[in-house]
């Protein structure tokens, strides 16, 4: 008898976990595609040949040993965003705030050095900026967490109000403080007596922050992998219900884990404003917080990884900043190149989550 | 005291992109996708308005014919809209990809499209005006009813827009009234609260979450294009636009998914945003408009807030908000 019923065209399923080989080598042809569809777009908006545009890029965040300090340390702060994330992210809480927490925790640090920077000793004043920035971004990621903990409040909506919260705040103090008068900036904060610049190591100025980095991913690593706490994330994040047949409190691990998170996205801003550029405005995060969103998902949440993909988001940065100079181009160019790349591996993780099969020709029934 | 006659008009204004924005987030939201992307679509709407009515507008002397000027940005940026729809679709309904990467990378491109093309458009059609001033085309969209002017305070409060704006308030009720009392609206709201039982009743969720998404990306890119058009008389300024598609966002929640509602909270959220200006002490204390422009977000957490405490199960967000929904996974 033929079969009546067809199976239909294309069939999707979902794999097992593939081997890492397999998956990489996806990932891999998904950059080199957004690539191609990279130059292409860029030979068409500015008619210039794309091997030129590539080797602009890479110029453009390696070429002096000036612009590779600046890669590394954009890298560093975005890369510290990202580890803030994470713990979150791998308990599914999206945490969307980061941009929040850091400006909060750079207000912090910037308030310590305006208002204490003639009053206290040096070591001091960095001290409490320290403590007053890991404490800010802590309460600014507890809210929303308390919120979650206690009435299942969306956590992606909530976390996002905080982050306008913030930066309304940050717009606030930033013209109350303003030097000079009207100009709504506040400028280099303490220029004269250095009061509450985070001192630079060796004696360069790039290299706190990327010794912070190493130290905070090497810990995060550590902490998520080889911990208790981590191991309690890591199952609250596969299935609340599994950590609470376990005896897990998955309210207090919410709420332990924003404080970390928080406090981690407060000591980026601590070195964005003490450390880097020693002022505050609303625009000192550059939506990093945003970006780091996307990098740690890209990473699979794997700190080690991590250092990686923001890797690849400063380079394409640094590089469309150096194309847009050099050809004339819109500063915004880089946005959609980046733009690009990500919604190519955002689609690639499909092929590696899910199984296509076709339909094949029906055997002859055996009789 | 305020001047309510010159400030609501003003507010109106700045609402109506909020409504927009708000209007069609909703109607995605309601099918269970969290478009966050809606910034970069607001940003794609206007620009390719702006695109399409630079090309019209420098290819005829004299003067323009009335209608091309209006349909021909609104086509293109429901054009460009529809695009941006169709990608987010395509990467969370088909792919199955994670929404809040997907909505974030979206915003990241869509204002990063808006600002260059913004900056770029006049080096790149090789045309030699200064900058992007469309204001023939913009006279057009702000041409109001023509007794408007002859009915004094009442003709200043509600008949003194443009016609985008009308066209914004209708959609708005519109989609209320489809949400709540046709079967569409029933069909789309179970597929937002829980898609496999949608798809075990034989909705289609993949056809009903694309439709919504495209609609919602449509109508929010209308938002952009009035902010353009009508309230900067035709000239982009890059990041002009500035944070109103968070501000979108944000009143969706506020109003609890209830687009009639949003008409009039948009139109306190946009005269927020000015109502630094009409105060006595205004200009003297600049910094209180920053606390001034916090307000909406503050009370959008605390209604957040109270309605999951509260949790009554009408006020609550679609179940399925933010999850992508795969037929074999139980």
């Amino acid at each position: 008898m033929a079969a009546t019923n067809k199976e239909p065209f294309i069939h999707m399923s979902k794999r097992d976990t593939l081997p890492w080989q397999k998956a990489w080598t996806i990932r891999f042809i998904a950059i080199i595609a957004a690539l191609l569809v990279c130059a292409l777009v860029t030979t068409v908006l500015t008619g210039d040949n794309p091997i030129k545009v590539y080797a602009t890029i890479v110029e453009g965040a390696f070429g002096t040993s000036r612009k590779t300090w600046i890669t590394m340390q954009n890298l560093s702060i975005l890369l510290i965003i990202s580890l803030a994330l994470t713990p979150a992210f791998k308990m599914r809480f999206w945490n969307i705030g980061g941009e929040g927490q850091v400006l909060i925790g750079g207000l912090a640090a910037a308030t310590c050095m305006i208002t204490l920077g003639n009053k206290l000793p040096n070591a001091v004043v960095i001290l409490l900026m320290v403590i007053t920035s890991l404490a800010a971004g802590a309460i600014w990621g507890l809210i929303p967490a308390l919120c979650k903990a206690k009435w299942n409040t969306n956590e992606t909506l909530s976390t996002l109000m905080m982050n306008y919260i913030a930066t309304q705040l940050v717009a606030y103090f930033t013209i109350f403080w303003e030097v000079p008068k009207g100009s709504g900036k506040i400028g280099i904060i303490n220029q004269n007596s250095n009061v509450g610049w985070l001192p630079s190591l060796f004696g360069s100025k790039y290299l706190l922050s990327i010794v912070v980095a190493v130290l905070v991913t090497v810990a995060m690593y550590v902490y998520l992998k080889y911990s208790k706490h981590g191991y309690e994330i890591a199952v609250v994040g596969e299935s609340e219900k599994t950590a609470n047949y376990v005896g897990i409190k998955v309210k207090k691990i919410i709420i332990r884990t924003m404080i970390l998170s928080g406090a981690l996205c407060g000591l980026a801003g601590l070195l964005l404003v003490g450390g880097i550029n020693h002022t505050i405005t609303t625009t000192i995060t550059a939506g990093q917080g945003f970006t780091a969103v996307m990098v740690s998902w890209l990473a699979k949440f794997n700190p080690i990884t991590m250092v990686f993909t923001s890797l690849l988001i400063v380079f394409l940065d640094r590089g469309a900043s150096e194309i847009s100079t050099a050809f004339g181009l819109n500063q915004s160019f880089s946005d959609i190149i980046t733009g690009i790349i990500l919604f190519f591996i955002i689609g690639c993780e499909f092929f590696i989550s899910y199984k296509i099969s076709f339909r094949k020709k029906s055997r002859k029934e055996e009789e | 005291m305020i001047d309510l006659i010159a400030f609501i008009p003003r507010a109106v204004g700045q609402s109506i992109p909020l409504l927009c924005g708000s209007t069609g987030e909703t109607i995605t939201e309601k099918s269970g996708n969290l478009n966050l992307g809606i910034p970069g679509v607001m940003y794609v709407g206007a620009i390719s308005g702006v695109i399409g009515s630079f090309f019209y507008e420098n290819s005829t002397t004299g003067s323009l014919n009335g209608f091309l000027a209006v349909m021909i940005p609104i086509v293109c940026c429901l054009l460009g809209s529809l695009l941006m729809g169709l990608l987010y679709c395509f990467l969370t309904v088909t792919l199955r990809a994670n929404q809040n990467v997907t909505g974030l990378a979206m915003t990241t491109f869509g204002i990063g499209f808006g600002n260059f093309f913004g900056g770029s458009l006049i080096k790149l059609a090789n045309s030699d005006v200064p900058s992007i001033a469309l204001s023939r085309t913009s006279a057009f969209f702000k041409t109001t009813l023509p007794f408007a002017g002859k009915c004094g305070w009442f003709g200043q409060l509600f008949l003194s827009y443009g016609f985008l704006a009308y066209i914004a308030i209708i959609i708005a009720f519109l989609t209320s009234c489809v949400l709540k009392r046709t079967r569409v609206g029933l069909h789309l709201r179970a597929v937002g609260e829980g898609p496999s039982t949608a798809d075990a009743a034989g909705i289609n969720v993949t056809v009903y979450k694309y439709v919504a998404t495209c609609l919602g990306c449509m109508i929010a890119g209308l938002g952009g294009l009035y902010y353009v058009m009508d309230y900067a008389c035709g000239v982009w300024s890059n990041d002009a636009f500035g944070d109103r598609g968070w501000l979108a966002i944000a009143l969706v929640i506020f109003t609890i998914w209830r687009p009639n509602v949003g008409v009039f909270s948009s139109i306190l959220f946009g005269g927020l945003y000015i109502v630094y200006l009409y105060l006595p002490s205004g200009m003297d204390h600049m910094e209180v408009k920053e606390l001034y422009k916090m307000i909406p977000y503050v009370v959008t957490l605390v209604v957040l807030i109270i309605t999951s405490m509260r949790n009554k199960r009408e006020n609550q967000p679609p179940q399925s908000l933010g999850l992508s929904y795969f037929r074999e996974e139980r």
